[in-house]
């Protein structure tokens, strides 16, 4: 009997293109029915509705004919934490460890059977990317068996969110054993619900330490922390990409990707000036 | 002189040795307490071991009797039937289809458990709804292709015992309260195990993955 858990470490994540992203919502659909997310039987109150996904609306603020819009598709981050170290700040707080970091590949877990509900991981995600149950899942007759057997419904509760859709991981790792190169997960195996069913294909999912990945070498990661703040860790040497509120330290696995500098703006809040000084600053090889 | 200052003077007056003769003699109850104690514990031990999983487990009759050793013999190995398909994914129990690959049209022998299974099963094409002995709860991942040949080669005894040499289907047993097979928490209410199959919870996998690999994993490597 041998096994080994060494494998190469894959850090998975995902760049968005928010000049191809039209908002037309089919990462959230398609998310939630891949995922068994309940819904409720009046979704107008969207205060307590679950979308691991959700598509966020921006704006330039400027009035027309100059008015200008831009859709942000949020998942859950998977965030590395401070220094890339895995402490994430919804795992770092979590008392029962319903929340962990997969050193393994990067993805943030959430063991429905072990969290009981104390949302201290909802106040301390910076992103929202947290969900609670007020409400046991009910499904119309009949819906139970469209339910995804890969993904193990929640009770009313306790706290859900974005898995990278870690059934597709557990699938192709599953196939890349069969085949008898389990450390070498394809990148075309593990591809994540709403990227798939994004039509304009504004989404890019695979391995951000694999450079023969779409995903990387749109992002080209910076393996250094960033000189002007060393949580910062993989920030993108690409002027066109950035994370939400990178200078956090949270370290997100999901990278946003923009030709419009007022889009990129909006990654974070800036004080009067700052942004100045900083819009040209793309890791260490580039100099800001 | 009141009753305590009494009693505090004789007590001052006699040794401690004649005050713990007179304290036993004095306590005629002590036989009879350590009695009702053993009886008492008796009573608890019984009905936690004997009654305690009468109550906590219902039976299951399987749709018919299934003999494994006969079926491995006729079919040659494992996998004639349990079988990992292409996509990495672990056929499980089979399916009527897989039964029809040689109980076609005639009965296979002369069981009454074959009369059932051409008369309620085969003729309606009905699925036959098994009890499933090694069901994991819902939230478990368990990768067959990860544990078996084309992972860590582990011997499918290990966990599922000696199945094959079983000509009997046992009665499956399910937890009143959680829903699951029995097989999970092991036959043993105390959760004793002799067997490496005699259980399995995330403790044992765990402790395997700890031992064989050097680390339990991460949650999701199990979970989902
Ligand atoms: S709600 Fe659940 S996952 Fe979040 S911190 Fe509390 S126990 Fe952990
Ligand atoms: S986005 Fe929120 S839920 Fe996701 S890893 Fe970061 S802190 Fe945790």
């Amino acid at each position: 009997m041998t096994q080994d858990n060494h494998n190469n470490a894959y850090k998975f994540g995902m760049v968005i293109d928010l000049d191809k992203c039209t908002g037309c919502g089919s990462c959230m659909v398609s998310c939630m029915s891949e995922n068994n997310v309940p819904f409720k039987e009046d979704e107008s109150n969207k205060r307590d509705s679950i979308t691991w996904m959700r598509v966020y609306k921006l704006t330039n603020g400027k009035s027309f004919p100059d008015t200008e819009i831009a859709y942000l598709p949020r998942p859950c981050q998977h965030c590395g934490g401070e220094g890339d170290h895995g402490h994430s700040p919804c795992v770092s707080v979590c008392p029962a460890t319903a929340t962990d970091y997969g050193y393994d590949t990067g993805i943030v877990s959430q063991i429905y059977t072990r969290c009981f509900g104390c949302r201290y991981c909802m106040g301390a995600c910076p992103y929202h990317a947290r969900y609670f149950n007020w409400w046991d899942p009910k499904w119309p007759e009949g819906m139970e068996k469209y339910l995804s057997p890969d993904v193990s419904p929640r009770m009313r509760g306790i706290v859900e969110k974005c898995s990278f859709c870690y059934h597709r991981y557990q699938a192709a790792r599953d196939k890349a054993y069969y085949h008898g190169d389990k450390d070498h997960i394809k990148e075309e195996d593990y591809q994540t619900a709403c990227t798939t069913a994004c039509p304009s294909n504004a989404i890019t999912f695979g391995d951000l330490n694999n450079p023969a990945h779409k995903v990387h070498q749109i992002v080209k990661p910076d393996p250094h922390p960033d000189p002007r703040n060393h949580h910062v860790v993989g920030k993108s040497r690409n002027p066109k990409v950035f994370r939400l509120l990178e200078r956090l330290g949270t370290n997100p696995k999901v990278y946003y990707l923009s030709e419009r500098e007022w889009v990129r703006k909006q990654g974070d809040h800036y004080l009067e000036g700052e942004w100045d000084k900083i819009k040209n600053h793309h890791g260490t090889t580039s100099h800001g | 002189m009141s009753e305590l200052e009494n009693k505090a003077k004789n007590d001052s007056t006699i040794s401690a040795g004649e005050k713990i003769a007179q304290k036993i003699k004095d306590d005629k109850g002590l036989g009879q307490g350590v009695i009702l104690f053993i009886i008492a514990f008796v009573v608890c031990f019984a009905g936690s071991t004997l009654l305690f999983p009468k109550l906590l487990y219902s039976k299951k009759e399987q749709p018919f009797n299934f003999d494994h050793y006969l079926h491995v013999y006729e079919a040659g190995d494992c996998e004639a039937c349990h079988y990992l398909r292409e996509d990495g994914s672990f056929s499980g129990i089979p399916k009527l289809e897989t039964c029809m690959e040689c109980h076609v049209e005639e009965p296979l022998g002369v069981t009454d458990d074959e009369v059932v299974f051409v008369k309620e099963y085969l003729a309606k094409d009905k699925e036959i709804p098994w009890h499933v002995y090694a069901k994991q709860p819902d939230c478990v991942f368990f990768s067959h292709a990860g544990h078996i040949d084309t992972g860590a080669r582990m011997d499918f005894n290990e966990c599922h015992g000696p199945i094959e040499e079983t000509k009997t289907s046992r009665t499956y047993e399910e937890n009143r309260i959680t829903g699951y097979s029995r097989d999970i928490w092991g036959k043993n209410i105390f959760g004793i195990k002799k067997n490496s199959w005699d259980r399995m919870k995330m403790d044992d996998c765990a402790k395997c993955h700890k031992e064989e690999t050097g680390h339990q994993g991460y949650c999701f490597q199990c979970h989902k």
